[in-house]
């Protein structure tokens, strides 16, 4: 038997597996305190949805979490449900903040939006399961300066990839060449 | 017809300049918006959980009364029988925590030393709390 796979499919499973890819890159960096982390494999969640649409770009991330979670052998640990409620959440906003005039709000401001979602998601989480009492409350600003900041680099890291193949005889409003 | 076509060749080059300098720009005016207030909501998160008003004393519950308010300028341990047995709860040097509880999870021993006015540790099986309590209390100012 054979499962009949459109271009699209081929596309999602090429940019999640770049994502997961970034994903493995990032486990292995230690970080200064557990939890922050760049969270580069959003610059292709953030490239997909511009791209290919919001569908596409829902698909490539939660196939990043679970295949992730499985490469690192974290698949339905803690772990793995903090990245699926970080990820879900984000891509709630995402759909949420796509409506917004794209004359004004372009990837760094979803990525931003996004990169908050994350954080807003996980440390729920991280309140109401893994450590419910208040003093997870005192990490809450470094969580969210981690998410404003590298949202804004990641936000101008997926524009730089969006735009910079953009020729003269191009002259569709954020088009891309595919 | 000349000078249309003329204006016509002198702007078109121009019109297709602008849209892409607009288009490869990073930021817009809405990501300008966002990131000040993303930079608002960092400055007024750390302000809000980061204050550092000291305790000056603790106060600890048992059920819904006060079972008493101690200072936090001295040393000892303080023996409560709560509801499922006898927990010890430690002050020094201006910090108080629960050293010793008999519920199953553990979370109140886990918190450690709280320091802070406001900070608050919460024994739910044990029906146990403790509050640290500064100069002004946060949240009932209104009514003294």
């Amino acid at each position: 038997m054979q499962i009949k796979t459109t271009i699209e499919d081929h596309r999602i499973a090429k940019l999640a597996a770049l994502a997961i890819a970034l994903h493995m890159l990032e486990a292995v960096v230690p970080s200064p305190l557990p939890g922050v982390k760049p969270g580069i494999a959003n610059i292709v969640t953030l490239y997909v949805l511009f791209k290919y649409g919001f569908a596409s770009a829902a698909w490539v991330s939660i196939l990043r979490v679970f295949a992730s979670s499985l490469l690192l052998g974290q698949f339905l640990s803690p772990t793995f449900i903090l990245s699926l409620a970080g990820a879900l959440l984000s891509l709630g906003v995402l759909w949420l903040s796509m409506h917004l005039p794209k004359k004004h709000f372009g990837t760094v401001s979803l990525s931003i939006l996004a990169a908050f979602a994350h954080i807003a998601g996980q440390l729920t989480i991280v309140r109401l399961w893994l450590i419910p009492h208040a003093s997870v409350a005192y990490l809450v600003p470094i969580f969210a300066m981690a998410a404003l900041l590298f949202g804004l680099i990641n936000g101008i890291i997926a524009h730089k990839l969006l735009y910079n193949e953009i020729s003269i005889t191009d002259t569709s409003p954020r088009g891309g060449l595919h | 017809m000349q000078t249309l076509r003329s204006i016509c060749m002198f702007k078109l080059p121009h019109y297709i300049k602008t849209r892409i300098k607009t288009k490869t720009r990073v930021m817009w005016v809405g990501d300008w918006c966002v990131l000040t207030a993303g930079i608002v909501l960092v400055a007024a998160l750390f302000q809000q959980l980061w204050s550092h008003d000291g305790a000056s004393r603790v106060q600890i519950r048992l059920g819904d009364t006060i079972y008493g308010t101690y200072s936090l300028n001295q040393q000892r341990n303080i023996h409560v029988q709560g509801a499922i047995g006898s927990a010890t709860v430690s002050i020094m040097n201006g910090k108080a925590r629960f050293s010793k509880s008999p519920c199953h999870n553990q979370y109140c021993v886990h918190q450690g030393w709280l320091s802070r006015s406001g900070q608050a540790a919460v024994c739910l099986p044990n029906q146990l709390s403790l509050e640290l309590i500064g100069e002004t209390k946060h949240y009932d100012s209104l009514s003294y």
